[in-house]
């Protein structure tokens, strides 16, 4: 066959139509009507993606690298520091363009802005900003290296400088630094912060780890009730169904608190323990505000997020796979595991990355369970968000892990392969 | 010679799975060693059933089921040693067609040399030596089939249970793969029960057949008495092309009795499965026994009918008539040069011998 097909077409020369026209023309001009049809049903979804999902997600990604609050309100000094990149306290003339730009600072009402940018960088900034500016707003004139530094010595600090001449820059991989708690020390080379200060890496591990715990747990928790789901007559497995589903139906608060409703030590289970004698009333077990109380909520929310997948992949599978294996000898555990279990791993694949991906970023429920110990990434990154107002670091936070769940996600499709995972 | 004559034995087996419904109702049935027996019946008929309560896989609700004589009612389906080849083959889709086949052995903790030399004759055995590192997938349907029978083989089961083997097979391979399982079955001398829904195919296999409705054996016989001598009239109506003329009985003499037609007319039959004078019966007569324009007197039955359809099937050529009240009467002519002038329309007298006219139980349809 192949053989014959190779004697008549020469790869070579192009097809052409009897009118002579190469044929590739003339299949896109045969299509092209259809495809421009087909492509204006999918334009409304295209632009409705780009705006609200690619357009916010690009520019988050470019605020972890770009902060120009510094430059944007201090343009002399950031002048006057890239003219002279290799001096570390300047002479007068660098202190004039700092007290001028403190000067307009106060007057824009940015000294706040500016010294937050600082601070993320040197504890103690913003004060220090706030103070100069009002008080260099009121210079006569030079020398103004004496009258600054007779304000706060601080400005006479090679530290203070180096940060300075950071936070100049546009564009920074500093906050990628933060967010793995390295910054620059006295010389301006990378190192760990403080012990006491190490958030962020312990916060990612912590994070994976609990998501790991997490999934796995939904794994032990999903496959029998799946395989129920997949097993029973229709009538009872619609019935089961309706439970599995029975959570998207309610709000992710109610069921949150629900859990703490049951499980805070005044909650139902310890009144139950006391109440039966398991432990005295001083004794009650602490099972909420830590890890526990965010494993046991998160496990119950992504529950489903297991079941589905796991449900569609075991649906699929006759029984008679079982029925012949038994036949032919395997005991049920065998039967079990050499062959209804290997073709089930689809499913968990697919579950195991759901759930795992969904939890890495969860907030809500780690907020409201997790006390301080139970906390996860995604709450740093809302703090950062909405109270601490670095949204570089939340920006740079963000990116990390969504690099994470890339990287996990090229792992999972070289070891399993994507297109062996069955989502439903 | 102690050992009893039934290798696989059902006694009054009854199944139900709702408690309200039997779906098997006191089915008895005793095979011998090495026979080749099938089940046959339409869907929902018990047969499947019956066969998965051999294999384990359903309980029964009541009665006894035996192999080799002891009760295996309570013995797990891993541990009756029955080979097994399902619908849909169940090949393991994630193991290669070799280790497929060395699954009931390794299960059975055979050492590897003895697997791999298995497997290998086991591959011989189905003509596909060089298969055995493909995936079921990579097969044909055909060649799954054979794995798949091959599979419930390699272990040296006495019974092997087919439950529909061929019913995905294109007809052609059908024929070719009924033709090789009753080869293996004559060569390897193995007890085999077949379970299908096609009557060609169990007449074509079996040594006998148990004909299933409604959850009950109508008959058990080998193909030959099935269909020349049907002991009902759902047996003659499922196995084979028949007409079927309902009447009442009128007399009775011997082996013979009479029957007045509700279209008209009496009819001299084979008193089989009818109650005696007064009673209902329905007609079975095979299209291939009436003859067209029979010669006036010679046999015992003689109507008048028209010719409403000529089917011309190559090797015969079906005549639907209209004889006796009914327009569905099927005369098989064979192709013979003096039978080209049929036409449409044409009326002409139609008979058949008593003993080829079968009197059965009624059925109105």
């Amino acid at each position: 066959m192949t053989v014959s097909a190779a004697d008549s077409i020469d790869p070579g020369v192009p097809l052409v139509t009897p009118d002579g026209r190469p044929l590739k023309l003339a299949l896109a001009q045969a299509t092209r009507r259809a495809r421009i049809r087909a492509f204006a049903l999918v334009v409304p979804l295209l632009l409705f993606v780009l705006v609200t999902f690619a357009f916010p997600i690009g520019q988050m990604l470019y605020l972890s690298i770009h902060n120009p609050v510094f430059s944007d309100h201090m343009p002399r000094l950031t002048a006057y520091l890239t003219e002279h990149p290799d001096v570390q306290v300047p002479g007068e003339e660098g202190f004039a363009a700092l007290a001028l730009d403190l000067a307009d600072a106060k007057k824009n009402r940015t000294a706040g802005r500016i010294g937050t940018r600082v601070n993320y960088e040197r504890p103690g900034s913003n004060s220090l900003f706030k103070s100069s500016a009002r008080k260099a707003a009121k210079f006569k004139g030079p020398p103004y290296k004496e009258k600054l530094l007779e304000i706060r010595s601080d400005w006479g600090e090679p530290h203070l400088w180096n940060v300075m001449r950071r936070a100049s820059a546009q564009h920074t991989l500093d906050f990628y630094a933060a967010a793995l708690d390295l910054t620059h020390d006295e010389n301006g080379d990378l190192s760990q912060v403080s012990p006491e200060r190490r958030i962020y890496v312990r916060l990612f591990w912590r994070t994976l780890f609990l998501s790991a715990v997490i999934a796995f747990l939904c794994l032990l928790l999903g496959y029998p009730v799946a395989h129920l789901l997949a097993t029973l007559p229709l009538r009872y497995s619609n019935l089961l169904m309706i439970l599995v589903l029975l959570p998207f139906w309610t709000s992710l608060l109610v069921r949150t608190t629900s859990w703490i409703a049951l499980m805070q030590s005044q909650g139902v289970i310890n009144d139950i323990l006391v109440t039966l004698g398991i432990v005295g009333d001083d004794g009650r077990v602490q099972m909420m505000y830590n890890q526990f109380g965010t494993i046991i909520a998160m496990t119950h929310i992504l529950l489903p997020f297991m079941i589905l997948p796991l449900y569609s992949v075991m649906k699929t599978i006759p029984p008679s796979y079982v029925r012949a294996a038994r036949s032919l000898g395997a005991t049920p555990l065998t039967a079990f595991i050499k062959v209804y279990f290997p073709q089930t791993t689809p499913g968990i694949g697919a579950g195991i990355l759901l759930v795992f991906i969904l939890a890495i970023g969860y907030y809500i429920t780690p907020a409201l369970v997790g006390g301080s110990s139970g906390q996860l990434i995604s709450n740093q990154i809302a703090f950062h968000m909405q109270k601490s107002l670095n949204w570089s670091l939340a920006a740079a936070l963000g990116a990390i892990l969504l690099f994470m769940v890339i990287l996990l996600y090229w792992v999972y499709d070289r070891l399993v392969g994507v297109d062996k995972m069955k989502l439903g | 010679m102690d050992e009893p004559t039934a290798f696989v034995e059902f006694r009054n087996v009854q199944k139900s799975y709702d408690g309200e419904t039997l779906v098997v109702k006191d089915f008895n049935l005793a095979i011998a060693r090495g026979e080749f027996v099938t089940m046959l019946g339409p869907s929902g008929s018990g047969k499947t059933t019956c066969l998965m309560m051999l294999a384990g896989f359903e309980p029964a609700t009541h009665g006894e089921i035996l192999l080799g004589g002891k009760p295996i009612n309570d013995v797990p389906p891993h541990k009756r040693g029955i080979g097994m080849v399902f619908q849909n083959y169940a090949l393991f889709p994630h193991m290669s067609v070799a280790e497929n086949l060395a699954f009931p052995l390794m299960v059975r903790k055979i050492p590897a040399a003895e697997i791999e030399q298995k497997v290998s004759r086991a591959l011989e055995m189905v003509e596909l030596p060089e298969f055995g590192k493909r995936r079921p997938a990579q097969l044909s349907g055909g060649q799954q089939q054979r794995v798949a029978v091959a599979r419930a083989l390699v272990f040296d089961p006495e019974l092997i249970l087919m439950d529909e083997p061929l019913g995905a097979l294109d007809k052609q391979l059908r024929e070719q793969m009924q033709y090789e399982i009753k080869h293996l079955h004559e060569t390897l001398g193995i007890t085999m029960v077949y379970v299908t829904h096609d009557q060609s195919e169990a007449l074509t296999m079996s040594d006998r057949i148990a004909v299933f409705n409604d959850g009950v054996v109508q008959q058990l016989a080998t193909p030959s008495e099935l269909y020349e001598k049907p002991e009902n009239a759902f047996v003659a109506s499922f196995i084979g092309e028949n007409n079927r003329l309902n009447g009442a009985v009128s007399s009775v003499e011997g082996s013979v009795c009479v029957v007045d037609l509700d279209g008209g007319g009496t009819v001299r039959a084979a008193k089989v499965n009818v109650d005696g004078v007064g009673a209902r019966a329905s007609l079975s007569i095979r299209p291939e026994r009436i003859e067209l324009a029979p010669e006036s007197g010679s046999m015992a039955n003689e109507f008048r009918g028209r010719i409403e359809d000529l089917i011309y099937l190559g090797d015969h050529i079906r005549v639907r008539m209209s004889v006796a009240g009914t327009d569905e009467f099927i005369v098989k002519v064979r192709n013979t040069a003096s039978r080209g002038n049929l036409k449409k329309g044409d009326e002409m007298s139609v008979g058949w011998h008593s003993e080829d006219c079968r009197a059965l139980d009624p059925i109105e349809v």
